[in-house]
């Protein structure tokens, strides 16, 4: 690595200090747009205690999931996590603690993290469970919540291709939570499916600017797809 | 005779208008597609950033990267727009869906919903849903009148933790029509063949029945 160019050589490079106890943020909608390799291996370096603000955690044996088995996660902030046996029996136990949040909301907290705003009003959870503990505001006639930010110590994204200085092009819906994740980590870590020289990438075209990129990564995708559904022709 | 699913799915596409955009939530709701008028455009959003979805893809045409909020396998319609999900929550939350359909377990008089959450049992978290009641002003919720076991999900109080307070002002299920205003249930549309009687026997909260209910088109 040298001046611009983000790309590190290993996902042990990619991961390098990621420690017990730490907060990590992931992009990804289910298992469409999820860094694969580098969930992979946060599994392998077995770091435990960490929580994980995410959509969603994966399923039994892919993506999220995989940091279940192991009890790597303590705690997670997602807004649906209806798809793994292992977190149900970790939630139901109370190994593995759950904050539930708006989709809307989780998105908009990363974004906000990434952006330098500490907390927002929404009117998303107003009179729910979401609402217990916040500070209620009325404004102009309607109640709102106060929401915070959230940043990461890390920054687990997924992107479509990068030029070597990190500017990022998402693909289709894989795009989802990515961008913001990338700008809420202290340091972002992004697999691509393709790196290209900078010049060779549209600048009208990037979706995330390289300023937010600390690390740049191929992978090889998997891109399991959880719900297969075809029309007959 | 109540409504079957796909005749619940076609009286709220009679909701639709040309030129809406419109999130279909899991269920019943995504039948909708299935019933827009012939002529009408309408563009479906689907809240994992995809204005603009079109059918189920074919064996060739799978791809992985493009999913429904359902996490399905769709595609593009014409004149489609991908973006990330602060941008999509932004459209839902400013208001900028002109019709939201979702399901529910149980809709109280007071235009409460509850959604997503069934304490010691079901825990899978609410998604959008809480996005979507708070951000729409035109919703409609589609579901079963009663339990299997003859309980009405039409309460005086929701019992379920809520997932939006006074955000609902339409019922469709499948034996009525139903709006929600000043703190009661107003009886508009009762399914075909099916009696005012039958619909009061299944409607714990306070319901107001007009001198006239007609019989839905379906």
């Amino acid at each position: 690595m040298s001046g611009f160019d983000k790309v590190v050589a290993s996902y042990e490079e990619a991961m390098a200090g990621l420690e017990d106890n730490m907060t990590v943020i992931a992009g990804g909608f289910g298992l469409c747009g999820i860094p694969e390799g580098l969930i992979a291996q946060i599994e392998k370096m077995g770091t435990k205690g960490l929580t994980v603000a995410s959509n969603n955690c994966g399923v039994d044996n892919f993506g999220l999931g995989l940091l279940l088995p192991k009890r790597q996660i303590k705690k997670i902030i997602a807004s649906y996590v209806g798809e793994n046996a292992e977190f149900e029996r970790q939630m139901m136990s109370g190994e593995l603690e759950v904050q539930l949040t708006p989709q809307g909301t989780l998105a908009e907290q990363m974004r906000a993290g990434g952006a330098g705003i500490p907390a927002f009003f929404t009117a998303t959870g107003v009179g729910t469970p979401v609402a217990e503990g916040k500070e209620e505001r009325n404004i102009n006639g309607r109640d709102y919540i106060l929401e915070e930010a959230i940043t990461g110590d890390f920054a687990i994204v997924k992107a479509w291709k990068a030029d070597r200085y990190g500017n990022l092009v998402f693909r289709h819906t894989a795009r989802n939570f990515n961008p913001m994740a990338a700008t809420a980590g202290k340091i972002t870590v992004v697999e691509v499916e393709e790196i290209v020289e900078p010049g060779e990438l549209d600048p009208n075209e990037i979706h995330t600017p390289g300023i937010y990129v600390n690390r740049l990564i191929k992978g090889n995708f998997e891109k399991r797809i959880e719900q297969r559904t075809v029309r007959s022709v | 005779m109540a409504l079957t699913r796909e005749q619940l799915a076609q009286r709220v596409a009679q909701e639709l208008q040309d030129g809406y955009y419109v999130n279909l939530g899991i269920g019943i709701p995504t039948l909708v597609a299935n019933y827009v008028p012939e002529g009408m455009e309408v563009m479906l959003q689907s809240e994992n950033g995809l204005l603009g979805m079109g059918q189920f893809p074919t064996e060739d045409e799978i791809d992985a990267d493009l999913i429904n909020a359902g996490k399905q396998t769709v595609t593009m319609a014409t004149g489609a727009s991908l973006f990330d999900s602060a941008t999509s929550f932004a459209m839902i939350r400013g208001g900028h869906v002109d019709l939201t359909v979702l399901g529910a377990f149980e809709v109280d008089v007071n235009g409460n919903i509850a959604s997503y959450m069934i304490p010691g049992k079901l825990i899978k978290g609410m998604g959008g849903a809480m996005d979507l009641v708070a951000g729409a002003d035109n919703i409609i919720v589609t579901m079963t009148h009663a339990s299997k076991h003859g309980v009405s999900k039409l309460l005086s109080n929701c019992t379920l933790p809520l997932t939006g307070k006074g955000c609902i002002k339409k019922v469709i299920t499948d034996l009525a029509y139903i709006e929600i205003k000043d703190g009661k249930f107003h009886l508009i549309e009762r399914a075909p063949g099916v009696s005012v009687e039958e619909i009061i026997a299944l409607t714990a909260g306070e319901l107001v029945i007009p001198d006239n209910v007609p019989e839905m088109a379906v």
